[in-house]
């Protein structure tokens, strides 16, 4: 790999689609309150939570509306103060229908007491590591960047491993979004002492922020604050995707492979990202739970695309509206980013803790190009951040010959699309390739219970 | 709001712009100036030549397509414009039109649609046509016609032998390595290409201007190519070092018979190289080495062409038995 400017990078595979960051500039606005919200009880990973409100029931913005189901779950909290009007099933971006609770508006908006929601930094941290886990447990923190796993189990670090160093996630390598990089700029004093909080959480004395080189300004404002700070270290990257992935970052900042199968742990580092940074500072220092994310609204034909402070259980349509409404040649709506993120089909659904922007596309760049045969121009192989071979794992899929795919690594796959994107016969590589994983992962299961 | 229909489908929604015809015409692209070269050297002849191969290449791919194996031809993915310039490149450029179409023939009948067509085929079609060009057409495969001669005629112009066939037999017959060096051009005259030879292969400059445009253009890696022509050049140095008398110096092999034209254009093909970076380079070691072997202790003077079709038979198995390093695996963790 050809290193032009010494910038760090990791060194695997990797494309650059075009950036199209179109909303950089534009300062976090406030979306107005809905008049009523949605709120799934699943917006994490691990088991949904259970709801603890009744129909009827009035709630204050930042109760617990939900409590965590099992150990590996989260919190929900009210993100408007109001009446439950209902808890039904409901379609969210999984396209599925699932439990949600629907909030409708009070008239005058009520916090609950004790949550501070004045933007006054706080930078003393007056409390022991297992306070903070149980803050971050109570306030429904779950990673920000897409992954949504409850951030509390993270920090708990299992018996006999053990951590060295932080690392924090501020690459945001999607194109188009740039949440991450507005909340950088715009609230770097909170994120610094986030970071101390996590340190203290993970008993770590050093951390490192990976940015890509394509936010200067970011950089910038964070490193001269961090150069003041002890042990927090700001690294700018070379643009690359999929370096927010985590394997791939901790790779780039710290050059640790996690081997196929084991956590970033097992290589001595954790992951956040600055989104949950700052809900971890919140949480911790403010009182305040997780009832709201910054989501970038964007896309080429989008008149107004910006960065939205929106309320958990919006619905999508608020923000496409904020953003100028829905653009007459609208072929597709993700939520999320152009390389992972999610195609809706619904625009009612609720914005969730891990809806990072929504993307609109045209009709024209909606659709996907009629897939040819594959001529083995190894262009998936050499992109590959996994070092896979795709267009092998297709192959074997199609075939049913799942030991083999098995034998390959398939469960390496981190579904980051990059060979789907460069393949010049437009193969429908990881279609197949989640096929085969799932099938992979259903097998598995059997055998351990045999 | 009325409702509206979006499209559903899995990410990732984006796509990059390359496309197979971009691609195929890239290396067209890249082929043009050693063609143009081709016709000052060579006059008309090397025009026709290539004219015919790659008309009767897209006849019998749309043919073939259309009537034996009935599906829709997809002549204009510029493979076999590809094949039929590469063909062209590899024979003489006052071959008769008739042997050029029986070439084109196999190149695209049984070299590709036999086996399926475009992905499929395990040999590298053009190559295929050439050798068997070589075997049923030895003597118009081998009489090449001499740089800035009669550019205007086609058939009866002045031929003379290549510098590698010269040098073969000069050896054979016993004659000294300096008086066999007069009888053949500079190096000078090499790299730019003033030499006999076949119809693409002589101007080593322009063929490698083309390699920098496929690379930056990232139709193609550098490691085939590169690694093809430095195993060319190690091996036949250690031979010249060992017996400088009777072996041609390492500069000489790389800059004739076709080595770079078989480095670039042949040995690259996307369908009959390795899919793994290590594969690849296993595979032009193969290559390389083979070349000289040829070269040196074979029977013909020129080894490129075989070299490739040996190596592209084990390719399957370099795939099934050199997988790329996967992430994880070679762990280094401090
Ligand atoms: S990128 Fe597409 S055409 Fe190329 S090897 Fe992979 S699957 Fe085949
Ligand atoms: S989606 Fe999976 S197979 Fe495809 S490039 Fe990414 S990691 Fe590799």
């Amino acid at each position: 790999m050809f290193i032009f400017n010494g910038l760090k990078t990791f060194s695997k595979g990797g494309i650059h689609p075009e950036e199209n960051k179109l909303s950089a500039d534009q300062p976090i606005q406030i979306l107005p309150l809905p008049g009523s919200v949605s709120i799934p009880i699943s917006q994490h990973i691990g088991t949904p939570a259970v709801p603890v409100v009744e129909r009827g029931e009035q709630v204050k913005t930042g109760q617990v509306i939900a409590k965590t189901g099992g150990f590996v779950s989260a919190n929900i909290h009210a993100s408007i103060s109001g009446k439950i009007a209902k808890i039904s099933d409901e379609m969210d971006s999984s396209g599925y229908r699932r439990m949600a609770i629907m909030i409708r508006a009070d008239k005058e908006e009520q916090w609950l007491d004790g949550i501070d929601n004045s933007g006054k930094l706080i930078t003393g941290i007056p409390y022991s590591r297992d306070e903070i886990l149980q803050k971050i447990l109570n306030g429904g923190i779950v990673g920000m960047g897409g992954a949504t796993f409850p951030s509390h189990i993270k920090l708990n670090i299992p018996k006999g491993k053990k951590a060295d160093v932080l690392i924090i996630n501020g690459v945001e390598c999607e194109p188009y979004l740039t949440a991450d990089h507005r909340l950088m700029i715009e609230k770097p004093e909170e994120l610094i002492v986030g970071i101390r909080i996590l340190m203290i959480a993970l008993g770590v004395d050093k951390a490192i922020l990976g940015i890509e080189n394509n936010k200067p300004d970011a950089i910038e404002k964070i490193s001269s604050l961090a150069g003041k700070e002890k042990g927090i270290q700001v690294v700018p990257l070379k643009v690359q995707y999929p370096q927010g992935g985590e394997k791939q970052l901790i790779k780039a900042l710290i050059d640790r492979e996690v081997p196929s199968g084991k956590l970033p742990i097992d290589v001595g580092t954790v992951v956040h990202n600055v989104g949950t940074t700052y809900a971890v500072y919140e949480a911790v220092l403010k009182n305040k739970p997780l009832i709201e994310r910054i989501v970038t609204v964007t896309g080429k034909s989008v008149k107004n695309p910006g960065n939205f402070l929106t309320r958990i259980g919006s619905p999508v349509n608020a923000l496409i509206e904020a953003a100028g409404g829905l653009p007459e040649n609208t072929g597709k709506v993700i939520s999320g980013g152009p390389m992972m993120g999610k195609a809706l089909n619904d625009l009612d659904i609720p914005v969730t803790k891990g809806t990072s922007g929504i993307l609109i596309l045209d009709e024209k760049e909606a659709h996907r190009k009629a897939s040819k045969v594959c001529i083995r121009c190894t262009k998936c192989v050499q992109v590959c951040p996994m070092g896979l071979e795709p267009f092998y794992l297709q192959n074997m899929t199609m075939r049913g010959n799942f030991d083999e795919i098995e034998a390959n690594r398939i469960l390496d796959c981190i579904e980051c699309g990059s060979c789907s994107y460069i393949c010049p016969s437009n193969r429908e590589l990881l279609d197949y390739i989640r096929l085969g994983k799932s099938t992979v992962t259903n097998l598995i299961r059997e055998r351990q219970r045999v | 709001m009325e409702t509206k229909l979006l499209t559903v489908s899995h990410s990732p929604h984006i796509h990059q712009v390359q496309s197979i015809p971009r691609i195929m015409y890239d290396v067209v692209i890249a082929l043009l100036p050693a063609l143009i070269f081709s016709v000052y050297v060579f006059g008309l002849g090397a025009l026709m030549v290539t004219l015919a191969a790659v008309l009767s290449s897209l006849f019998f791919e749309y043919v073939i397509a259309k009537y034996i194996i009935k599906r829709k031809p997809d002549i204009l993915d510029g493979s076999a414009i590809i094949t039929g310039i590469l063909l062209a490149f590899n024979v003489p450029s006052n071959l008769p039109i008739w042997i050029v179409v029986i070439g084109s023939f196999v190149a695209i009948g049984i070299g590709k649609m036999s086996f399926g067509g475009l992905g499929n085929n395990p040999f590298n079609p053009a190559l295929v046509g050439r050798v068997f060009l070589l075997i049923s057409f030895p003597v118009q495969m081998t009489t090449w016609p001499v740089p800035f001669q009669d550019r205007m005629s086609f058939a009866d112009t002045v031929t003379g032998a290549t510098p590698l066939s010269i040098i073969k037999e000069g050896i054979k017959n016993g004659e000294s390595m300096t008086s066999l060096m007069k009888q053949i051009p500079s190096y000078t005259e090499f790299l730019i290409g003033s030499q006999a030879g076949s119809l693409g292969e002589i101007s080593a400059f322009l063929l490698i201007l083309g390699f920098l445009y496929l690379v930056y253009r990232k139709v193609i890696t550098w490691h085939i190519p590169v690694t093809i022509i430095a195993t060319m050049f190690i091996f036949s140095g250690i031979l010249w070092l060992g017996n400088p008398e009777q072996n041609m110096d390492p500069i000489f092999h790389i800059l004739t018979g076709g080595a770079m034209l078989g480095a670039i254009y042949m040995a690259t093909d996307y369908v009959t190289s390795p899919m793994s970076i290590r594969g690849m380079y296993i595979y032009s070691v193969g290559i390389g080495v083979i070349t000289i072997l040829i070269r040196v202790f074979g029977a013909y003077p020129e080894g490129v062409s075989f070299a490739i079709l040996i190596l592209n038979a084990f390719v399957p198995l370099i795939n099934k038995y050199v997988k790329p390093i996967s992430f994880g695996e070679k762990v280094k963790n401090g």
